[in-house]
This record gives structure tokens, sequence and C-alpha cells, in this order.
């Protein structure tokens, strides 16, 4: 009974959430849950806060008001040590890659083994290289990372991200600056494990297409609010302004073209007085 | 006028903040450093880093400032009689004021402004939020050794800084200036005092070490994750690091070997 309420009961529950840069209101009271096992995206026009919420999920940022709750952990109120207990459960895919540029490609995917374990070397050695394995870069594990491409780093970041054998992961724009053929393997890739390690997995992005082709469900944000949520079927026919300029690829809708500015023709002919 | 009084008070609250932000930051990574001594190699590798690959640049300054010095001190010297008292002259000088002094300048401008821009590119790459993402905590992992290493490293550059810089002064003056090798040697036995000279350096370089170290890697952790963030907190640490030796060699000074 318990199991079944788990499986029901959300990985993640946002309550409320508020967060600013300064003057600047990035998050304004939302709320969102994020399924166990099923794969959610969140997208929204850039400078949105996608990031910014999967800093706030991993506990990097305090939240201004609201509740952020992982596996029924207030992650806002852990300590420390409890902080970084939950950060084991979790995985995170950095756009960049975040790979440790000092490393080898074995010795980046052995790094959290190595750090928060003391199996042996033969076990870690097999650990890393199923892992590697998992993710086609077996043969690459004596490069470093300055001779990867840009979808090779992320391949070896994925399979540092399931070293510890996550509950979820969290991936920042996977996608952007991928030529198609890297694109095709991480959008596989990405459904792919969260269905068969069972994971929970969360995809900041604006690549409509590719992130609509593998989430289940979908948060759409922009101007600090949840503009749009649903499976990507239900987006695609939805009737919110927000959420048709996003999924059509609209340049001028409800985030505007221009940047906010005085009227045009007060604005010329100031210049022309000057 | 106003304007410029609100921008004066609002430099100095912004580097008192800073200020406070690097005590803090200091006593967050000595928190670091007891668990190092179950992974020495984590600082053997950072030794490495800063310590011997700044050995060139110490060996050749060294060689050269006790050849200067022997030099200079002869032209001195040699009109009241006095060559013999070149050891003590050179040994005195190095010992107590160059070695620690000018080696931590080249500390500051090589390890110290490499340890900033590696800190600063890591946290520009998001490498140390990554690590932080593992429950990895940066300030034991990456700071804490770098930290170590900087002050284990620094006093023994200036011991072999101090070294060279004998043996330069005994090429010059011994050597091509033709005093004698017995006086030059035993003048500087017999001035130079364990306690009061040697010991005095060792503890300016352990203390240049410390502050040039942490300036670097605070720096570097604190910097603004971008190429221009690195570029200026790199050249903060050359600048910082260099001012903060020379101001605390006049109090370190004062305190050791004057009346003051």
């Amino acid at each position: 009974m318990t199991n079944q309420l788990n499986e029901i009961e959300p990985l993640i529950k946002i309550r409320g959430l508020q967060f600013a840069r300064g003057s600047r209101r990035i998050f304004d009271s939302i709320d969102m849950d994020i399924p166990r096992g099923q794969v959610t995206a969140v997208m929204g026009p850039s400078g949105t806060g996608k990031t910014t919420l999967l800093r706030l999920i991993g506990g990097q940022l305090k939240p201004h008001a609201g509740s952020i709750e992982v596996d029924g952990l207030e992650v806002p109120n852990l300590s420390t040590t409890a902080l970084y207990q939950l950060r084991k459960r979790m995985g995170m895919l950095f756009q960049s890659g975040a790979l440790l540029t000092d490393l080898t490609v074995f010795e980046n995917v052995a790094f959290p083994i190595r750090e928060h374990t003391q199996l042996p070397e033969s076990l870690i050695r097999h650990l890393v290289l199923m892992k590697l394995h998992a993710v086609g870069l077996r043969g690459a594990r004596d490069l470093m990372p300055s001779q990867l491409s840009g979808g090779m780093a992320r391949r070896v970041a994925l399979a540092r991200a399931l070293a510890l054998d996550p509950m979820m992961i969290m991936y920042d724009e996977p996608f952007t600056g991928q030529d198609p053929i890297s694109m095709g393997v991480l959008v596989r890739l990405i459904r792919s494990f969260n269905d068969a390690l069972n994971l929970t997995s969360i995809i900041v992005s604006h690549d409509v297409h590719e992130t609509a082709e593998i989430a289940d469900l979908i948060y759409i944000i922009a101007d600090g609010k949840i503009v749009g949520q649903g499976s990507p079927a239900n987006l695609k026919n939805s009737e919110s302004a927000w959420a048709k300029q996003f999924i059509n690829a609209q340049a001028d809708g409800p985030v505007p073209f221009h940047y906010p500015a005085p009227d045009y023709m007060t604005d010329l002919l100031r210049g022309h007085l000057c | 006028m106003l304007e410029h009084f609100q921008r004066l008070g609002n430099t100095v609250f912004d580097s008192l903040e800073k200020i406070g932000r690097g005590h803090i930051f200091f006593a967050q990574v000595l928190a670091g450093i007891p668990g190092l001594f179950w992974r020495p190699y984590l600082i053997v590798v950072q030794l490495y880093a800063v310590g011997v690959l700044s050995l060139t640049i110490i060996i050749v300054s060294g060689l050269f400032v006790g050849m200067v010095l022997g030099l200079q001190g002869y032209n001195t010297l040699v009109d009241f009689g006095a060559t013999e008292a070149l050891g003590a002259v050179v040994s005195l000088s190095l010992v107590r004021e160059l070695g620690p002094v000018l080696t931590s300048l080249l500390f500051a401008g090589r390890a110290g402004s490499a340890l900033t821009a590696e800190i600063g590119l890591m946290k520009a790459t998001e490498q140390l939020s990554g690590m932080e993402m593992m429950a990895v905590n940066p300030l034991k992992r990456i700071i804490a050794p770098r930290l170590v290493a900087g002050v284990i490293a620094m006093p023994l550059l200036a011991a072999i800084f101090s070294a060279v810089g004998i043996l330069g002064g005994y090429l010059v003056v011994v050597e091509l200036l033709g005093v004698d090798a017995g006086s030059y040697w035993s003048q500087m036995q017999d001035k130079t005092d364990f306690i009061e000279d040697v010991s005095n350096g060792i503890i300016k370089s352990i203390v240049f070490g410390i502050v040039v170290t942490w300036i670097a890697v605070f720096e570097g952790y604190d910097c603004v994750p971008t190429s221009e963030g690195v570029s200026r907190a790199t050249t903060r640490t050359v600048v910082h690091s260099s001012l903060a030796t020379l101001g605390l060699d006049f109090i370190l000074t004062a305190v050791m070997f004057s009346d003051l």
C-alpha cells in the first residue's frame, strides 16, 4: 500500500516558489509536480530561469519563498550533510558537460564512485566501463575532455551522472549546439535510460521538437509563471497564447519581439532634436 | 557631490563584504584540511604544480640576486677594506629579507596567478558546480589541497632561493672578484644566527605562503565566472599578494628585528 502511494506521490513537489535576482523576479509563486519514473520537460524562452529551477531543486540556490520537496525532503531546509546525502541520489547533466579537465574520461566517470565509496579498484573499473559502454564511449576511456566533441563530452557527463545509480537526473539544455546525429543519440539515451533504470528525468530545454519527442509531461515557463502544462499532444492543441507561440516558434506574441522601449516615433524624434 | 559619497560608501562596503567573505571562506577551507590526512596524494599533486614547477624561476632569480648582492656589496665594501664581510652581507640580506620577500613576489606571479586562473576557469566551466551536485565539496576537494601545498611550498622555495643566492654571491665574490673563500664562509657562519635570522626568515615565508595562497584561491573561487572576470581576478591576485607581502614584511621585520 505504501509502495503504491509512493508511486502516485510525485518525486518533486514545488509549491508557491518565489525567486528573484536583484529586482528581477524569476519565479512568481509557481507550483509544479514532477512525477516519478517519467520524463518531465521544463521549457520556455531563454532567460526565463529554467536552469535556475534546476539549481533550486539541487539546493545550490535557496528560494525566497515557497517549498521544494524532493522525495519527501524539504530541500531549502536541509543541513549541508543532509543535502549532500540527497545529492548522491541526484544526477545532473550540465550544459557544458562540466567534466573535470585534468582527468581522463575514465577518471571523470570514476570520480563520484571514488569520492563516495570504498570499492576495490577492479570493481570500479567494471562499473566505469559499464557506464561508458552504455553511452557508447568505452573506447574513449583514455581521452582527455579537451579531445572530445561537444556531444561526446555530454555523453561522458551522462555516464558520470549515472555512476552512483541515482533516482533522478536533471538535464540542463542537453541538446544545445548538437549536430543532428549527436542530438538523436542523446534523445534516445535520455529516454532509454529513464525507462531501463526506472529514473525520473527532468529536461530543461528550448528545443521543442526533440524534447516533445521524449517527454511525458511538459511545463512551459514564461515571465515567472507556468503558462502551459500537459502532455506534448495536449500542448500542441492548447488554446494558451503563450504555449502556441512557444510550440509553433512564432516571433511575436505574449513574449514580445521587441525589448521594452519607449515609443518608436518619439524615440526617433528625440534623437533629431538633440 | 552626494553621488560621490554614495559611490565611496558602496566601494567601502563592497570591500568590507569581500574581506568578510574571504575570512569565512578561509575558515571553511581550514575545516576541510583534516580530511586530507587520509588522501595525501591530493596535496602531492598540488605540491608539484605550485612548488616543483616554480623551481626554475626561483633558482634563476635567486642566483642573479645573490650575484648582484655580491657585486654591489663588493663595490661598497672594497673602499673600506671590509670585503671579508661579504659572506655575512649576502647571507643576512637573503635569509632575513630578500629570500622570503622575493620568493613570495615570484610565487604570487608564477603559482598564485596559475591557481586563481585554474580555479576561476573551473568555476566558469561549471566544474565546481558539477562537483557540488555530485555531493563533493569543492572547498575540501579542490581548495584545501591547494592551500596546504602553497603553505608547504613557500618556505621550501624561499630556502632554495636563499641557498642558491648564497652560491651566486660566492661565484661573484670569491671566484670572480678574488675575495678569500675562507673569510666568505666563516663570516657568514659567524654572523648568521639560526634563531634570530634563519628561523625568522622561515616564519616570514610561512606567513607569506599562507597569505599569498589564500588570496590566490579565494580570488579564483570568488571571481565572476566569465573570461573577463577570471582575468581581473588573476590580476587582483598578483597585485594584492604583492602588496600584502610587502606590508606584512614591514610588520614582521618590525616585530622580529627591531625594538619598535
